[in-house]
């Protein structure tokens, strides 16, 4: 008995802490030098989908999307109580809008078997769109609660849940499978436990390992190498202790949806937000110089 | 997914609680209107629900051309999969080629489920939108009158525009408060027409145990634009032109606490220590000397505009623009300014 919780995490820049570090001399943001941290509310998600086994059993798998970096996030979930982590890395990913992602996820989420309950984090901090979780319902087929801020019971294969409408609240409830998007005001996520974390602060992923492979062995040949990778990444799954690491064709899925051209979104331009320092602009309080001002403003879309 | 369609119509989904207009709508419509002539179709809004005929009509006098009503008692309550479902089907119908919802906590549920049935793009929480071409140097294609979805990422660092190329119809969410509301039009005419609801008891997945609303509490957290007052402005009728700044640029007014406590304005519109703090794209501060009391609540926004007939005014130390003037010479002119544009 129990239940089957997939969690959808993500690996984010810490937009929401822009020091000077990160800002370049044109005033610009320097993406590369931001900090990567769990996305806030994956957080969250993770949280609840830990207090569902801990109520009801079952299981708590956390997938992530990206580059082998992410793999911190996947040792973070370890550490507060995930049972296993699995890293969705491949370069034909890369360019996904939301609806390209939603698709390789519900795809990797398949090949998964029995879930129950996914569980996502309402937005990600990098681009706030809070489509991913949605659309990634509607890619299996399942019915979705967002924004919820509460979860309220989980028995007989019913799910009970308060949903934030931002001018109230209401609860509801439906039968599983379901995908659930959470709100930070949801629960405090719990901190790393300290045995978890001396457990699996060794784990790693295939790609991971075999870095650290070509770090080590600078002049080996690739064969050498290979083996070696071979060597550690088999001791590694001896302890338990690997991360999985899928690629595209590890489960079924059909590229003509998947990474740039599978994605009907696409980005026509780019503008950074200049953060200007002191000295202010003076403005005459004519006519022109104001109509100059409402112009400039329209124009760097300060005002729509 | 439809094929592009340069000829299909421009919606807004109209959303509707217990028969109350919500306001993104409202503020679709203006924005909506303006790109419908622009393309040389008309403008449409799809409402959905249980006895909400009364609602096109304002939605016609708002600027709409024709209203697809679906009403039934199974879309009484907003549901995501039945709503979803009657949206896809009408998009499959009818294939318009702009669809536009208010990014609301409805808005943000059923426009991702919708472009992910119908297989299209769908821009999150755009504060802005226009027509214009793009130029795809991968594939050597030029496309002519797209929508351009503007919105900030990147915690606000950056602001993207993002075109549907071949996939539509090009759907987006739309921040609240950031279009001017329309003003209503009696005399416009507009078609109502009745379209079937295709739902049964299967598509509705979830049950309302129960639900609470609270009064529609004064939001500044979420203002892109607030319009701020202090003591200097002197007098509650001044106050006026701040709403009226407020009003034709789509933000809210807050005052500071000298603004508070000589009564131009209740307490739960003060920015600052002691009230709320805020961080809009533009907060305009008219008549506020801006003591650190005030700073603190609102040098995170993106940009500052000081108006003060004191030049030496703190305030002026942490703005990006500042007008030495009177108010009431200055607010009359900028409301002029942003009418002009919009």
């Amino acid at each position: 008995m129990g239940y089957n919780c997939v969690v959808l995490a993500k690996q984010v820049p810490d937009t929401h802490k822009v020091t000077g570090k990160a800002m370049k001399d044109d005033g610009t943001v320097n993406r590369a030098a931001l900090p990567a941290v769990f996305n806030p509310e994956d957080l969250n998600a993770l949280e609840m989908a830990i207090q569902v086994k801990e109520r009801a059993g079952g299981t708590v798998t956390v997938m992530t999307m990206g580059l082998p970096t992410a793999c911190d996030i996947l040792r973070e979930s370890l550490y507060r109580g995930a049972d296993r982590g699995i890293l969705l890395t491949d370069r034909r990913c890369a360019g996904s809008d939301t609806l390209a992602t939603s698709y390789i996820l519900s795809c990797a989420i398949r090949h998964l078997g029995k879930v129950d309950l996914v569980f996502c984090g309402r937005q990600a901090i990098d681009g706030d769109t809070a489509q991913v979780g949605p659309q990634t319902a509607e890619k299996l087929g399942i019915p979705q609660m967002t924004y919820v801020e509460k979860l309220l019971d989980v028995t007989n294969g019913h799910i009970r849940a308060r949903r934030n409408l931002g001018h109230g609240w209401e609860v509801v409830e439906g039968a599983l499978p379901m995908l659930v998007t959470v709100t930070e005001a949801a629960n405090d996520p719990r901190p790393s436990a300290a045995r978890r974390l001396m457990r699996y602060k060794a784990a790693q992923s295939p790609a991971e390992i075999a870095r650290q492979v070509s770090i080590d062995m600078k002049q080996a040949d690739d064969a050498a190498r290979a083996a070696e990778t071979k060597k550690r990444t088999e001791a590694l799954a001896a302890r338990g202790l690997l991360l999985e690491q899928w690629s595209l064709d590890d489960f079924p899925i059909d590229f003509a949806w998947v990474g740039l051209d599978g994605s009907p979104t696409k980005v026509h331009r780019v503008q950074s937000i200049v953060l200007t320092g002191s000295g202010y602009h003076e403005v005459a309080p004519t006519d022109d110089s104001i109509r100059t001002l409402i112009h400039e403003l329209i124009e760097d879309h300060t005002i729509g | 997914m439809i094929e592009p369609n340069p000829k299909g119509e421009v919606w807004i989904f109209a959303e509707q609680e217990s028969g109350q207009l919500h306001d993104t709508p409202l503020e679709l419509c203006s924005k909506a209107r303006g790109l419908a002539d622009e393309l040389g179709v008309p403008l449409a809004a799809v409402l959905v629900g249980k006895g909400v005929r009364e609602l096109s009509y304002r939605l016609i006098s708002g600027g709409v051309d024709k209203v697809y009503l679906a009403e039934h008692p199974m879309v009484d309550h907003y549901q995501t999969q039945p709503y979803a479902k009657l949206l896809c089907n009408l998009i499959e119908t009818h294939k318009p080629q702009i669809v536009l919802f208010g990014a609301t906590v409805m808005g943000r549920d059923l426009a991702p489920r919708v472009a992910s049935q119908c297989r299209c793009g769908l821009t999150a929480d755009c504060t802005d939108l226009q027509i214009g071409d793009h130029e795809d140097k991968r594939a050597g294609k030029t496309y002519h009158k797209l929508l351009y979805q503007i919105r900030p990422a990147f915690g606000g660092n950056i602001i993207a525009t993002i075109v549907n190329t071949e996939r539509w119809p090009q759907m987006a969410t739309v921040r609240e408060g950031v279009m001017p509301m329309s003003v209503p039009d009696s005399k416009r005419k507009g078609q109502i027409i009745d379209v079937d609801v295709n739902v049964g008891q299967q598509d509705l997945a979830l049950r309302l145990i129960e639900s609470h609303r609270e009064a529609k509490k004064v939001n500044l957290k979420g203002a892109r634009t607030i319009v701020a007052g202090g003591a200097g402005v002197g007098s509650r009728d001044s106050f006026q032109l701040l709403w009226d700044l407020a009003n034709a640029l789509g933000g809210a007014v807050a005052g500071s606490r000298a603004a508070v406590d000589s009564g131009f304005i209740p307490r739960e519109y003060q920015v600052g220590q002691t009230g709320t703090t805020v961080r809009p794209a533009l907060y305009i501060a008219v008549g506020i000397s801006g003591a650190v009391q005030h700073r603190v609540g609102m040098e995170e926004s993106g940009k500052i505009i000081a108006i003060n007939w004191d030049a030496n005014a703190p305030i002026f130390q942490y703005a990006h623009y500042g007008i030495v003037g009177d108010l009431n010479v200055v607010l009359p002119k900028m409301i002029a300014a942003v009418k002009a544009r919009v």
